[in-house]
């Protein structure tokens, strides 16, 4: 025990005397997220819209207004003629076209079902079927406003999404990055700060004192979790005053799934820095191990449901899978312990495992 | 009279890495107090087999006993009775003097009153009282050597390995240097060094050159010369041939018996 005290506090002497390190590790993170979370976005917003007025009723601008006020669309010309709106569509001026009939505000009027046509750009599906999706809702508002049924021809569809209503990709998106910028941090300034030993010539000297290699991980761990958990609590607090990402569950929940989340990424950076002999290797590798799991198989950006079933094998043993999974549910849907308990056994096992496997190669003579 | 006890023995020491055989049946015996020095090329086993002796690498097989322990059985236990330093001078260069000499006093678990004594042993013997607070990195060769000595000392290890301990220090400090390690074995220290500085191994008692993991002579640096000069008439007889050329003719003797495939 005092032989990981020993190491510690010299670790900890370290980090405050190398004041750029210390502030990446606790700062660069947030930042991350920021650059990340910005840039990252799937919404769709502005979608250009072109409108054919045929009515020229108060009712119908009213409609046209609630397009605009949506702030989802944005009117950048009118259309008098088809030959306009085709000329429109294809020149990519507009994304989306409403066209009013005649006799609009005359059904509107009469509380009779009134009929829109909305057109839409197909070329780019995705972005169609979330158009069509803000379509929807704001002809649905226009319903409740006007008192009578506004519908488009387009079928008509009724989604209810919990936990995020509005649909913001940022809300799915924000938890992935958390996991995968506090994971990088973890792993590189780990493995770093082993390798810098081997650099050095410290490790022989360590190696040849009677401390045990258990001691010596356990010691020059601990500070890196610390930091790390510092580091992870202040993105998520970064991601809530940011992104509005809401705080549903408890958060001692939180920083216990996070901790486990952590202890597995400092595992994962001691098991590198038995591989990596350079910093600069250290490095790669560390960024690569955290990155390309988390990005490609923790369910971040694609859904694990949806991958060939090598892939998805695959994704078992990716420790953000598991975290997200824990995240979203502590964070979005309020869960506590016990209902996240299986995600947490696994990032448990997995901590497990990695930190076996790097004692065992740190203590090979 | 009798003999000094045996502070090192080994015996047919072996390792092979793979194919390849590092140290090849070496075995000699180190006594107390004794400054044992360890002569060859790069690559010559002589960093193989100070690792084993530290229980750092295990022999593939024969036997090795540092101060009465054998290496295979009990690694850890050798750790606690040797100190180790190399040409590194492993010192962690954020910290300060003091803060390296108590991290070096934690890890051989020194605490209390035997700390602060050694503390101040190690501070004295590297010239350090009075520049506790500086940072290590900043201090220039010579001081990161004693500096480094001294941490290697904090447990007043019986056994001194120094692996390479002058490269790049100027010639004043390695004078220093070497005052120190006589003063040690004077108070009954051993110590082994590897070196490849032909100066440096005439400072020691005894050397072996290890040449291809073999040891290809062994005795004090006088009679290894005066053996050659018997052997191979000089120019000058009343000159000794030097070190070097003692060492270029057992070198060049070994590769010739390697190349010929006819040792013994």
């Amino acid at each position: 025990m005092n032989h990981v005290w020993a190491v510690a506090i010299k670790e900890l002497r370290q980090m405050g005397r190398d004041r750029r390190t210390l502030m990446v590790m606790l700062f660069l993170p947030a930042f991350f997220l920021l650059l990340y979370g910005y840039a990252l976005n799937f919404d769709i917003r502005h979608v250009s819209l072109v409108v054919q007025d045929r009515d020229a009723s108060a009712e119908s601008r009213k409609l046209v207004a609630r397009f605009v006020e949506s702030t989802y669309f944005e009117l950048v010309g009118t259309a008098s003629s088809d030959a306009e709106i085709e000329r429109a569509l294809d020149g990519g001026t507009a994304r989306a076209v409403l066209v009013i009939p005649e006799g609009f505000g005359r059904d509107v009027a009469r509380r009779i079902p009134a009929n829109v046509q909305v057109l839409l750009d197909g070329d780019n599906a995705n972005t169609a079927t979330t158009v069509l999706g803000y379509t929807t809702a704001v002809l649905r508002e226009a319903s409740v406003g006007t008192g009578t049924t506004v519908t488009t021809r387009l079928a008509t569809v009724e989604p209810r999404i919990w936990y995020n209503p509005e649909l913001r990709s940022t809300l799915f998106l924000v938890p992935g990055l958390i996991a995968y910028i506090s994971m990088i941090t973890a792993v590189v300034a780990t493995a770093l700060s082993i390798v810098r030993e081997k650099e050095n010539g410290t490790m022989e000297q360590i190696r040849m004192s009677p401390i045990s290699t258990p001691a010596f991980i356990m010691g020059k761990a601990a500070p890196y979790l610390v930091m790390s958990q510092i580091s992870g609590l202040l993105v998520i607090l970064a991601a809530m005053a940011l992104f509005g990402m809401p705080m549903r569950g408890d958060w001692i929940a939180l920083s216990f799934v996070l901790a486990v989340f952590l202890i597995g990424a400092v595992g994962t950076g001691l098991l590198v820095s038995t591989i990596a002999e350079t910093q600069q290797v250290a490095f790669q590798v560390g960024s690569l191990v955290a990155f390309l799991p988390t990005f490609i198989l923790s369910g971040f950006i694609f859904p694990i449901a949806s991958m060939p079933i090598v892939l998805r094998y695959a994704s078992t043993v990716v420790p953000a899978r598991y975290f997200l999974i824990a995240l979203r549910g502590i964070v979005l849907k309020g869960s506590d312990l016990q209902a996240v308990w299986p995600s947490v056994a696994a990032l448990g096992a997995y901590a497990f495992l990695v930190l076996g496997l790097a004692s065992l190669r740190l203590a090979k003579r | 009279m009798t003999p000094a006890p045996i502070a090192i023995r080994v015996e047919h020491l072996t390792r092979r890495f793979g194919a390849f055989t590092a140290v090849d049946d070496v075995s000699f015996d180190v006594k107390r107090g004794e400054v044992f020095g360890f002569l060859g090329s790069n690559g010559a086993g002589k960093s193989t087999t100070i690792r084993m002796l530290c229980g750092l690498l295990r022999p593939t097989s024969g036997q090795a006993d540092v101060g009465g322990i054998d290496v295979s059985l009990d690694p850890e236990g050798v750790k606690r009775r040797i100190g180790y330093m190399s040409q590194r001078f492993s010192l962690y260069e954020l910290l300060t003097v003091d803060q390296n000499i108590r991290f070096y006093g934690g890890l051989y678990g020194l605490s209390g009153d035997r700390l602060a004594r050694r503390r101040r042993f190690a501070l004295e013997m590297a010239g350090l009282v009075g520049r506790e607070d500086v940072l290590s990195r900043t201090l220039s060769g010579g001081w990161r050597q004693r500096l480094a000595l001294g941490c290697a000392l904090l447990h007043e290890p019986p056994i001194l390995f120094l692996d390479e301990p002058t490269g790049g220090v100027d010639p004043v400090s390695r004078r220093d240097f070497w005052r120190l390690i006589d003063d040690l074995a004077q108070a009954g220290t051993t110590v082994l060094v590897t070196t490849h500085y032909l100066d440096e191994a005439e400072r020691c008692d005894r050397v072996a050159i290890i040449h291809g993991g073999r040891i290809a002579a062994m005795g004090p640096t006088r009679e290894l010369k005066q053996a050659l000069a018997a052997r191979e008439p000089q120019d000058d007889p009343d000159v000794l041939p030097t070190l070097e050329d003692v060492f270029i003719d057992v070198v060049t003797r070994a590769a010739t018996v390697t190349t010929s495939g006819s040792a013994a």
